[in-house]
């Protein structure tokens, strides 16, 4: 039996890691649980839940930042933004539809504890680098503060930078402020057609060498084209949004096109087609599909240029899709309960990067690492780190490494 | 000097001719320097205020050389400062009576330019300017642009997580570094990140930038680099007021424009570098804004156009865009040649860095001048105003008794005034020794002691530019002590199920 625990305030969720402390209790910390089925199965005693801690606290739009508690819906800040023509610039994704749960639950306290980000990650970064301040309550009961309200700040180390993607390892985030950026003016999408993968890599490559200034790029090979909206033909589409003002994105979309003319046919989007494949890059739309739920699925973080060569050391039996300019490759596994985790580690560790296994059965990522496993000094490392913030290993034991 | 440096081990001292001595083992040749007359370069940083001979100072020039120099010094208790370039702004490189000075400046080669990953892989003793000119043959460049790119290293702008005019736009260094190998005091050569993005585990590439040389020395960097744009156009922007500058600044980013850089300065400002520059700049008013936009001339132009419309009706008294790309270098060569121009009509000044939330500029202006009368000295701002970054420049004369101290004393008020305010101690030069003891005007001693914590997970023995960030040391024997209560059942108040 799981006990739960609801703090209302920052003093409860403080005596509540202390009394876990004392008693030698784990916690798992919960926003909403949208993410539970990922990364390493724990084993806890107590959940704390987080998700009194709601609320939009200030949102200042000519200062482009906004304060919420950590536990506030992620639909409810992206819909105040939406109202105001801003949108969170790191684009980050709905996790629920590809693991098998309802849209819409996550919280912003989720969305960077686990460090999310999509398509505009190349040009905008990760939710890390919009994370500017943050009270959490550490593995001692603690509550700390870090950051502030301003952009440029180096006024003492940059937790928010280390608690962004610590799976909630490190301490129970209550508040957060984060930038956010207007919105695009418009947006196109110039889709080049029929390439293979090693080809595709090499455009994007020129595409995002260029001044252009592409915000998006991604290549959805034949094998998984159909899945995506707003293409015109299901067949392999090399894809680069530009976005800004219209006489600009007017410019860059015919500078573009022509630039990429000589990697193969080429066709242009309008802001509405553009919109709708984005979303679907976004959401990883083939393997949230039905069909694809109850297969393996990695999420490769790589360098971009040789994004096909790691890919040709994979199974092709499975099915994949590049986003990021190729430094991102999501990859559905053929088969059920086989995540052939030895040739994706393989490859990584060849070309670069890290994998993450984003979605398997529960069995499988308890015997497996789900996180990419690390040299054994930067393992120490961040152990250190670890029990800096958490040394009695109470915040969500072995939710990344065992043993962190 | 009023700050009080960690208490200097005479043990350490009396062994320093040994020391000198290992240390030419492992760095052979010129690159061990224990004379008073060649150690005196490196007895400051740009914090000139601030000065200390090092015991002795050592240039290596290869991973394993800085590897084995701080294992030596791990087993051996003694203290190391490293140091880039040296124009640290807040006493970061200051060195130790009883510490060795780690110099890094010939760690200074490019080592790999991957243009398809857009990447450049550089030592950190390259100069910030060098990265940029590395790859401009291709038409690239590396973003973030601090006013002295020529002079300073990317290992210093990493510790300092430094800024530039552009950061606004393109980030600061930790929004363009993906990579770097430290060495840790314990002689561990460690990797974080590389060409692809994101940390696999915690961000602790994220923890280095900006911890200023306090939890390992950075001796390779993989920056990200990016295609120039297709033209910039600079607009120059005069009010008679600093509030409708401040309003302006506000209307543009609100309206949804973001600019490549966004500047403003004070009258004293403008007038100091006006008399050094001749850029062109209106003596006539209270404050001067300079607006960069880049990108396809289609792009520049139609924002251009809104920028200047949303001036005018701000109340912006004039108004000039550059035609041409000297013109638009000439408006920034005013703004670059800010500090100088301070140096030119004060004998000395010190230059302060902290960041306001924007809409509080009028306030702290009006406030900053209440403080300039009552300390009886001159001050000229200069900002980022795009993201509230505000450097005033206190113009006072050392070789008059107590001007220096008064001037210390003016800028610590102004810092405290800006954390009042929402905003905090600094936005880019760090805090090194100057700021030190500040920090509990923003930090708790709990938010304190995690982030020592944090230092203690990289370097435990605290022998790694101690004395700099944080005003009280602890042990972190003392740090890692928990006291645990016991038993009873939290809030039982509330449903438990
Ligand atoms: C492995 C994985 C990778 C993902 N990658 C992406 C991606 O690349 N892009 C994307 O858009 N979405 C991604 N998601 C999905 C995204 O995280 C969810 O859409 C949303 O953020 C869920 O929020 P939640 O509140 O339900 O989080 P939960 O599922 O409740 O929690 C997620 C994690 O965050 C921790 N956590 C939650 N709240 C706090 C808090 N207040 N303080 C500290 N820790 C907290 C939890 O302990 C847990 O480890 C990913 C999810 C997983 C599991
Ligand atoms: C005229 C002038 C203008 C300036 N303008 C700007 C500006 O616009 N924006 C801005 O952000 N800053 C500015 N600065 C401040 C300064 O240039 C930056 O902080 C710069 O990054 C320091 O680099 P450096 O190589 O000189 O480092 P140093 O001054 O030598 O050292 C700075 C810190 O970095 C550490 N360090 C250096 N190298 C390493 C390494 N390899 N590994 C670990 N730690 C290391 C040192 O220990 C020290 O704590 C300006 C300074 C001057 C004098």
């Amino acid at each position: 039996m799981t006990d739960v625990l609801k703090p209302a305030d920052i003093h409860q969720a403080e005596e509540a890691v202390r009394w876990a402390v004392g008693n030698d209790k784990t916690l798992e910390l919960v926003g909403s649980g949208s993410k539970r089925a990922l990364g390493r199965p724990s084993q806890t005693d107590i959940t704390l839940d987080l998700s009194s801690f709601t609320g939009v606290t200030l949102y200042e739009p000519d200062e482009l930042i906004l304060s919420a508690r950590a536990g506030t819906p992620l639909a409810e800040i992206e819909k105040l933004l939406d109202d105001n023509n801003q949108q969170l610039d790191f684009e980050p994704m709905d996790y629920g539809p590809l693991l098998g749960q309802p849209a819409g639950q996550g919280t912003i306290g989720g969305v960077l504890a686990t460090n999310l980000a999509g398509p505009r990650r190349i040009k905008a970064g990760a939710a890390r680098d919009h994370f500017l301040g943050v009270t959490a309550v550490t593995g001692r009961g603690e509550a700390i503060k870090s950051g502030g309200r301003v952009v440029k700040n180096v006024t003492g180390y940059d937790m928010c930078k280390v608690l962004a993607g610590s799976w909630g390892t490190l301490a129970a985030m209550t508040d957060v402020t984060i930038k956010v950026l207007p919105k695009p003016e418009t947006e196109a999408t110039v889709v080049v057609e029929g390439l293979n993968d090693g080809q595709a890599c090499a455009a994007m490559a020129a595409a995002l060498g260029s001044s252009c200034d592409v915000s998006a790029a991604a290549h959805l090979p034949d094998h998984v084209a159909s899945y995506f909206d707003g293409l015109l033909k299901a067949e392999a589409a090399t894809v680069l949004r530009l976005e800004g003002v219209a006489p600009s994105v007017a410019h860059r979309t015919g500078m573009l096109a022509k630039l990429l003319q000589s990697f193969g046919y080429v066709v242009t989007l309008d802001a509405a087609g553009s919109q709708k494949l984005w979303r679907s890059v976004r959401q990883v739309a083939p393997f949230a599909a039905d069909s694809a739920l109850a297969r393996p699925l990695w999420r490769i973080s790589t360098p971009p240029a040789q994004a096909h060569r790691l890919v040709d050391l994979i199974t092709p039996a499975a099915q994949m899709f590049y986003d990021w300019g190729g430094g991102l490759v999501w990859v559905a596994m053929p088969f059920e309960g086989e995540a052939d985790a030895g040739s994706i580690r393989r490859a990584v560790v060849e070309l670069g990067g890290h994998a993450t296994l984003v979605r398997a059965p529960a069995a499988l990522r308890a015997s497996l690492d789900v996180f990419q496993p690390q040299e054994p000094g930067l393992a120490a490392l961040s152990k250190r780190v670890k029990e800096s913030f958490d040394p009695k290993a109470v915040l969500n034991p072995g939710r990344m490494w065992a043993g962190v | 000097m009023s700050v009080k440096m960690p208490e200097t081990d005479a043990a350490v001292l009396s062994r320093r001719a040994q020391i000198v001595k290992t240390l030419r083992t492992i760095v052979p040749g010129e690159g061990v320097i224990d004379r008073e007359r060649e150690m005196k370069p490196f007895e400051s940083d740009g914090l000139t205020a601030y000065r200390q001979l090092p015991m002795v100072v050592v240039l290596p020039e290869t991973t394993r050389q800085v590897a084995e120099i701080l294992k030596y010094c791990q087993d051996n208790g003694i203290k190391v400062v490293p140091r880039g370039a040296g124009t640290s702004l807040s006493g970061g490189a200051l060195p130790l009576a009883d510490g060795v000075l780690l110099g890094m400046a010939k760690f200074n080669k490019v080592r790999e330019i991957d243009f398809e990953n857009r990447v450049a892989v550089v030592e950190p003793g390259v100069t910030n300017l060098a990265v940029s000119n590395a790859v401009a043959h291709a038409g690239f460049y590396y973003a973030p642009d601090p006013s002295s790119q020529i002079a300073c290293t990317i290992g210093g702008n990493v510790a300092e997580n430094s800024g530039g005019v552009h950061c606004l736009k393109y980030g600061m260094t930790t929004n363009n570094v993906l990579g770097c190998e430290i060495v840790l005091m314990t002689g561990e050569v460690l990797r974080l990140g590389g060409k692809h993005l994101d940390a696999e585990g915690y961000d602790l590439l994220g923890l280095v930038v900006g911890s200023e040389g306090l939890l390992g020395v950075v001796t390779e960097v993989t920056v990200r680099i990016l295609k120039k744009p297709e033209t910039a156009r600079a607009v120059l922007i005069g009010f008679p007021t600093s509030e409708q500058a401040g309003a302006c600044v506000s209307k543009v980013i609100g309206t949804g424009i973001i600019p490549g850089g966004m500047e403003m300065m004070d009258k004293p400002a403008i007038h100091a570098v006006e008399q050094f520059v001749h850029a062109g700049y209106p003596l006539d008013v209270e404050a001067l804004l300079i607006v960069e936009l880049d990108g396809p001339a289609a792009e520049v132009d139609h924002l251009i156009a809104r920028v200047e419309a949303i001036a005018n009706d701000c109340g912006a008294v004039s108004c000039q865009a550059s035609t041409s790309e000297q013109q638009r270098l000439l408006f920034w060569a005013g703004r670059k040649a800010a500090f100088p121009a301070a140096g030119r009509i004060s004998p000395d000044y010190y230059c302060m860095d902290g960041t306001i939330p924007r809409a509080k500029l009028p306030l702290v202006l009006r406030r900053m001048k209440e403080l300039s009368e009552k300390y009886g000295l001159g001050v000229a701002n200069v900002f980022h105003a795009g993201d509230g970054n505000l450097h005033p420049l206190i113009l006072y004369d050392s070789n008059k008794p107590g001007e220096l101290d008064r001037a210390e004393e003016f800028g610590a008020d102004i810092l405290r005034l800006c954390v009042e305010v929402g905003g905090v101690l600094t936005g880019e030069h760090g805090v090194g020794v100057e700021k030190r003891d500040l920090m509990p005007t923003m930090f708790s001693e709990i938010d304190l002691n995690a982030q020592q914590r944090v230092k203690c997970a990289f370097d435990p023995k605290g022998l790694l530019n101690p004395g700099k960030v944080f005003p009280q040391l602890h042990r972190c024997a003392e740090l890692g002590r928990m006291h645990i209560s016991g038993g009873q059942v939290p809030f039982p108040d509330l449903p438990r199920f």
